[in-house]
């Protein structure tokens, strides 16, 4: 945690974390702050007014069956997107791993989506499968598919998770490759020599070895699909049709915003945060164990 | 490999390839479409090899812009997004190292807290409390300003941890030799600290700038007036733009030439990125 | 001038302006008109900017209705708003409880500050109506007000042998023979709570809430669970399983399966003539009277108009409002009206400006271009048909929405998604209540 031969100062350290402390105390705790006492109220659109309503909102929110859905829309989408993305990248992973001299080449065209904005991603994917004139959309109609992301709630979902999927494979497929790559040969050796096949191999040394990157991913790949998912949403289906892709972060924006209902957009912010601190006590919990082995 | 098998071979190759093409077909699409007028793309199936406009396409969204999406040229909006990225790149940097180094190299009353206040923004993204920070914002008069897009996405944990990690595997002898030659925490901090974080700063540069570069959410917001607007929050206003249907070449123009700097970066400076990423995660 | 060299020499001129205008007044108007639309605002804006020696009118695109009106909320509570925002008819109710509270700066007491003559009479009843207080003070200025008709292909409805359909029965038969004849989905409609529940309501003259639908008190509730718009969805929902109803999305989604062919009959504003008449080349289009449901009236009363009006918020300086005032009375001549009705398809909002485009022959030569302002004044309207005003209405209509969605994909039935949709949105009006009271 800290060296064992240090510095003495009575102000310089104080100084040196200040810009990082002023930011995250004026830009973090306090709307925080004001999320928790916002939700409290109910308050007019332009603000002139409001009222303490005590713990309305949160009444209202979760006898919303909207919100629920929301919960369960998010879960979802949470679990597909990661499922998709981490499954992808791990079988490219494997591939690049068996192909030494290729790997690098096959690496850079595998790993630029990674830079592409998750909007951008989704305004391309919304181009491809728009109905009347996506080419993949004219494809699966060929398939015998008939895709309209307008109308249909389930197929809109499918979409924004092949575009968040999409972005998301060149991460974990560089991580997938990293652990890959620092499993021993010897050890891969070893079982052939046993005369063990490359799908047994893959499942009884490979995978249990690679087990601290996958929980590592899958945590990141969650979080990712939990909340940096907003802009590919927001751009595309807009939550709809019919809420069907309307995830909770989503809904905060647009409760908050579009509806001008402040202290339920509020209420969800704090119901938000307190989710998310609980992941972050235990993605601490595995950081710290990895750290001391 | 262990053993060699042809199959297995082919079979490998086959799955990057199949890989290859799933990633990049969209883009592929993306560009192809950029190069044709809306009446290629205005019904099924929309040609998969670029057509002849590509060049005013391209010359009427960098200078002019979108006149249905109100005419903002998107050279303009790529010129913000630049400054809005280095500005939150640097910025998550300087502060991130020197509050790192105040936690590693000292010991002070509150030390453990301030540790712990900068860990709970972690993962705390800015889209979860949007309506209060919205809010703190526009109370300080930071609309419209760079300072507004900016400042309030510079606190960074994944920064500090990094740096914290890394001057963790520094020797104490460093210290010790300083020491001796009369060198103070300032000293040591700029003389030998900052050139060897070289490498770690240049990795963390390359994830940082694309995070700003890709922000959207937050300049949608904090932008009001079009000389602000940045080309991945403009892009929404083209794909809905009111009652008209989008204009597809045009947006996906604006998607390509929006996604061109973070992947020129990521592919140019590779090694640094890779570096960068599975370092800055640990 | 043609109206192409007008469209030219302004736009050279939108673009040279700002360099010259430092030292004029500055306004800041908030529109969300995309598209070609947008283009003829900025024209507007940058015509009147370069006659007036004092004033520069700034317009901006702000994005769809939804967004522009929030951004401007947002922007109001951080003292950041615009001098003029374009608001569309359902955020009326809030806007006007603004205007209460002192955010908004009344159409009405702006032109007497100023000193600008204003004839409010000079507008047509049916649009005024609906931004009016309770004393008869225009509180906006209706600027692009259009009303629900219906599209049909008649190249299509040709080919198939059938008469424009004027009835939901006939129109029920003519898809029949349109899909008959290969159309893909031969009827769709768009902003379907504005065109299939609101307009449904007024046409046939029941009451979709309670209270004078909002305009007589806060406490109004939502009424239109009733059995006549319940058998209505049902009808579309029917339609849609047997291949004659598509639905194609919210707001004017849709459009592209009309222009394309796609759908033959399509219901949604007269706003979309403008760019129909650019867009569509192989096929004949025109536009007909909303159809009428002969199960729950003999005769259709009057439609209710939907787009927007231009709302002037409070806190900038009186040159600058001086400037705002003289640019609205720029935009309601004659002139400018019947240039915008004649180029978009919204109705003209003056007497004046529908007896301009009568002389200059436009529904000669550019027939049923009419049929918008005779559906709004077909009858005197009654409280049913006058208009709406609900607080929260722009999250009403997304639950609206929503629950439409719910029947078109056979999810629920029209009973259930109406008993749902009045049930959620009655609490919305509820919150509203609390929240203005």
């Amino acid at each position: 945690m800290q060296k064992r031969v240090i510095f003495r100062s009575r102000s310089l350290p104080y100084l040196l974390v200040l810009p990082q402390i002023a930011v995250t105390l004026v830009f973090f705790f306090w709307p925080s702050y004001q999320a928790l006492e916002s939700s409290f109220f109910i308050e007019d659109a332009f603000g002139f007014s409001r009222e303490w309503v005590g713990l309305r909102n949160y009444r209202d929110l979760f006898a919303d069956p909207g919100y629920l859905r929301s919960f369960r829309t998010t879960l979802v989408f949470g679990l597909s997107v990661t499922a998709l993305a981490l499954g992808t990248s791990l079988g490219l992973a494997v591939a690049a791993n068996r192909v030494l001299r290729a790997a690098q080449s096959y690496r850079t065209l595998l790993i630029w989506p990674y830079a592409v904005a998750p909007a951008l991603a989704g305004v391309i994917w919304y181009f491809l499968m728009n109905p009347s004139m996506g080419i993949v959309a004219y494809w699966l109609k060929g398939l015998g598919v008939e895709w309209n992301h307008y109308v249909n709630g389930n197929q809109a979902l499918i979409l924004v998770v092949v575009a968040a999927a999409w972005k998301q494979i060149s991460y974990n497929f560089l991580f997938f490759l990293a652990g890959l790559q620092s499993i021993p040969k010897s050890l891969i050796e070893a079982a052939a020599i046993d005369r063990a096949g490359p799908i047994r191999r893959f499942w009884t040394i490979t995978m249990p070895l690679l087990s601290p990157t996958t929980f590592f991913l899958l945590v990141v790949n969650l979080v990712y699909a939990f909340f940096d998912t907003f802009a590919l949403i927001h751009a595309t289906t807009n939550g709809g049709p019919a809420d069907a892709t309307s995830v909770l972060v989503f809904r905060v924006y647009n409760t908050g915003f579009i509806g001008q209902d402040y202290g339920s957009s509020a209420a969800q912010s704090v119901v938000l945060m307190a989710l998310v601190i609980g992941m972050t006590f235990i993605q601490f919990r595995y950081v710290e164990r990895k750290v001391t082995y | 490999m262990v053993e060699n098998r042809p199959i297995l071979n082919i079979l490998t190759h086959a799955v990057l390839i199949l890989g290859v093409l799933f990633l990049c077909f969209p883009v592929w699409m993306a560009l192809v479409a950029s190069t044709h007028g809306a009446e290629a793309l205005s019904r099924a199936p929309i040609p998969l090899w670029f057509g002849g406009q590509g060049w005013d396409n391209y010359t009427q969204l960098l200078s002019a812009g979108l006149p249905a999406a109100g005419g903002v040229p998107i050279g303009m909006m790529m010129m913000n997004s630049l400054i809005m990225a280095l500005v939150i790149t640097f910025g998550k940097i300087a502060i991130s190292i020197i509050s790192a180094y105040a936690i590693v190299y000292f010991r002070f009353p509150f030390r453990m807290g301030f540790f712990w206040m900068i860990f709970l923004t972690l993962m705390l993204p800015v889209e979860v409390r949007i309506l209060p920070t919205f809010d703190v914002v526009t109370r300080l008069g930071m609309l419209n300003t760079y300072a507004g897009l900016t400042i309030p996405l510079i606190a960074s944990a994944t920064a500090t941890f990094l740096f914290r990690q890394f001057f963790l595997t520094i020797p104490d002898e460093l210290v010790e030799a300083a020491r001796i030659d009369r060198a103070g925490p300032v000293r040591f901090f700029i003389d030998i600290l900052l050139p060897m974080s070289r490498t770690n700063i240049a990795a963390l540069f390359i994830i940082l700038f694309i995070y700003g570069w890709n922000q959207y959410l937050w300049p949608l917001l904090v932008t009001t007036e079009e000389g602000l607007y940045t080309v991945v929050m403009g892009i929404q206003r083209m794909v809905n733009s009111g009652e008209a249907l989008p204009v597809w070449h045009f947006v996906m123009g604006t998607a390509i030439l929006g996604m061109i700097p973070p992947v020129v970066v990521v592919v140019a400076m590779q090694k640094l990125f890779v570096k960068g990423l599975v370092e800055s995660e640990k | 001038m043609t109206i192409k060299t007008i469209l030219t020499a302004t736009t050279a001129l939108a673009i040279a302006a700002p360099a010259f205008a430092a030292d004029k007044a500055q306004v800041q108007f908030w529109h969300a008109m995309g598209g070609e639309l947008g283009t003829i605002v900025d024209t507007f804006a940058a015509d009147y900017s370069a006659g007036s020696e004092t004033c520069q009118i700034n317009a901006v695109y702000k994005g769809n209705y939804t967004e522009n009106m929030t951004a401007a909320i947002a922007a109001f509570r951080a003292g950041e708003q615009p001098h003029v925002v374009q608001v569309f008819e359902v955020g009326t109710a809030t806007m006007m409880a603004a205007e209460d509270k002192g955010a908004v700066y009344p159409v009405y007491k702006l032109m007497q500050d100023a000193g600008v003559d204003f004839d409010q009479s000079a507008y047509l009843p049916a649009v005024v109506s609906y931004y009016t207080d309770t004393d008869n003070n225009l509180l906006s200025l209706p600027f692009n007000s259009s009303t629900p008709v219906m599209w049909y292909n008649k190249t299509a409805l040709d080919a198939a042998g059938v008469a424009v359909p004027t009835t939901w029965d006939e129109v029920e038969e003519a898809a029949r023979a349109l899909k008959a004849n290969g159309v893909e989905k031969p009827f769709s409609m768009g902003w379907q709570s504005w065109t299939q529940i609101e307009n449904y309501s007024a046409w046939h003259n029941i009451p979709m809430a309670s209270e004078e639908n909002g305009f007589a008190s806060l406490k109004t509730e939502f009424t239109f669970n009733n059995d006549a718009v319940v058998n209505h969805i049902q009808r579309i929902a029917d339609m849609g399983k047997e291949g004659l109803f598509g639905y194609g999305g919210r707001r004017g989604d849709s459009r592209g399966m009309f222009v394309n062919g796609e759908t033959a009959l399509w219901i949604n504003s007269s706003a979309y003539y403008g760019g129909f008449k650019s867009d569509i080349k192989d096929f004949e289009f025109g536009q007909t009277m909303l159809p009428l449901d002969t199960a729950v009236a003999d005769a259709p009363q009057n439609s209710i108009i939907g787009g927007a009006t231009l709302w002037v918020l409070n806190g900038h300086k009186s040159d600058e409002y001086k400037c705002v005032a003289e640019f609205f009375q720029y935009l309601s001549q004659p002139e400018q009206q019947a240039f915008w009705h004649q180029n978009t398809g919204y109705v003209p909002i003056t007497t004046a400006a529908y007896e301009l485009s009568k002389e200059q022959g436009f529904y000669k030569t550019d027939p049923g271009t009419d049929t918008a302002i005779k559906e709004l004044s077909l009858n005197t309207p009654t409280p049913n048909s006058k208009g709406i005003r609900f607080g929260n209405f722009v999250q009403a209509r997304d639950i609206i929405n929503e629950e439409l969605e719910a029947v078109w994909a056979g999810d629920k039935t029209a009973r259930e998604a109406m008993d749902a949709a009045v049930e959620r949105g009655n609490a919305l009006l509820r919150k509203f209540e609390d929240a203005n009271s």
